[in-house]
């Protein structure tokens, strides 16, 4: 961001699994209505990581996705979005490290097609089996700062919390927990699912999070470029603002002008 | 009778290469992941492994998601 090039500030490198990493959005190609679109979000954003789902070859499909996204010069980032077992991620995720020839993967199991919420027994499980295998494992998981440090144990590599169900927009539901999350977190933290706009995650970068994953808000905005914009400016902003310490909240207000030297303004009685 | 994607297929006896082929998939595509029965079948095998009667094959590919 140009702020940065006339302010000198220094921020730590974001790194996951000792991999540096330039952009601390990471962008979901999912609900782009085009694959041109989803190039041109992909530069706005600046991106250097984006998940891609592991679905049947369509033999009528229009353009490679895996071409555009080599052309743009992303890294993938499979995911196992739509399984429902252990099992089934642990088998997607070897699939995807097969076809893509990484072992990152974004790990969902879900457990309710309603909410698409993640499934904690069965994420814990995955998790597990797929760092034994030596996979790179970054799981979408419910803001629960005691299964998040549950993961974080089992050898995961940074916790994806939700702020609110995937594809709501509906921000971050509980901020609080978010907090607890980073406090206690010795890995990447980065919020996933539920940003519907800018200020949301604003907001997870302020909370403290490490980094941001966003697919729905910008991909079904009216216009995904200038969201996608909008989104890295924030992610910026809201780094920069942790960083710089916000004021504590308080009840009333304190005033900004000084109390002494006010100019005695009452008529002299006479 | 095999199942490609879930679609019924006379192709007993290709290899997982034929059935890319069929697919309009090259046999070198970037982004390809094969499983016979819920198995992976590692790209290196591709030319040799063949499917028979009742195989399941599923053949993916990189989607838009997440």
């Amino acid at each position: 961001m140009s702020t940065e090039a006339q302010i000198p500030v220094t921020d730590t490198p974001f790194q996951i699994a000792g991999r540096t990493l330039r952009s601390r959005l990471i962008l979901g190609t999912g609900g782009f209505p085009r694959l041109e679109t989803l190039a041109d979000a992909i530069r706005a954003t600046r991106a250097e990581l984006v998940t891609v789902a592991l679905r049947r070859i369509d033999p009528g499909a229009r353009g490679s996705l895996v071409d555009v996204l080599e052309e743009c010069g992303v890294e993938l980032l499979p995911n196992t979005a739509g399984c429902f077992t252990a099992r089934d991620a642990i088998v997607t995720a070897r699939l995807a490290r097969e076809a893509f020839e990484t072992d990152w993967v974004k790990l969902e199991v879900i457990g309710d097609e309603r909410t698409l919420l993640p499934d904690a027994p069965e994420l814990l499980l995955a998790a597990e089996e797929l760092v034994g295998d030596g996979f790179v494992v970054l799981p979408y998981t419910n803001d629960d700062p005691i299964l998040a440090r549950r993961l974080e144990d089992v050898g995961c590599a940074a916790v994806m919390p939700l702020g609110s169900p995937i594809g709501s927009g509906m921000g971050i539901r509980n901020r609080y927990n978010i907090g607890l999350i980073v406090e206690r977190a010795g890995v990447p933290v980065i919020l996933d699912a539920g940003v519907g706009t800018a200020s949301d995650a604003a907001v997870a970068m302020e909370l403290g999070c490490d980094g941001v994953l966003c697919a729905s808000a910008i991909a079904r905005a009216h216009d995904p470029v200038a969201m996608a914009h909008a989104i890295r400016a924030a992610v910026e902003a809201g780094r920069l603002a942790r960083g710089a310490g916000r004021i504590p909240r308080r009840v009333y207000a304190q005033p900004s002008s000084p109390g002494e030297g006010m100019a005695d303004l009452t008529p002299p009685a006479r | 009778m095999i199942l490609v994607n879930g679609e019924p297929s006379e192709r007993d006896g290709a290899t997982i290469v034929e059935l890319l082929t069929d697919l309009g998939v090259e046999d070198r595509a970037r982004g390809v992941a094969v499983a016979v029965n819920g198995e992976i079948v590692p790209r290196p095998l591709w030319r040799e492994r063949r499917v028979g009667d009742g195989d399941h094959v599923e053949a993916l590919t990189a989607m838009q998601g997440g």
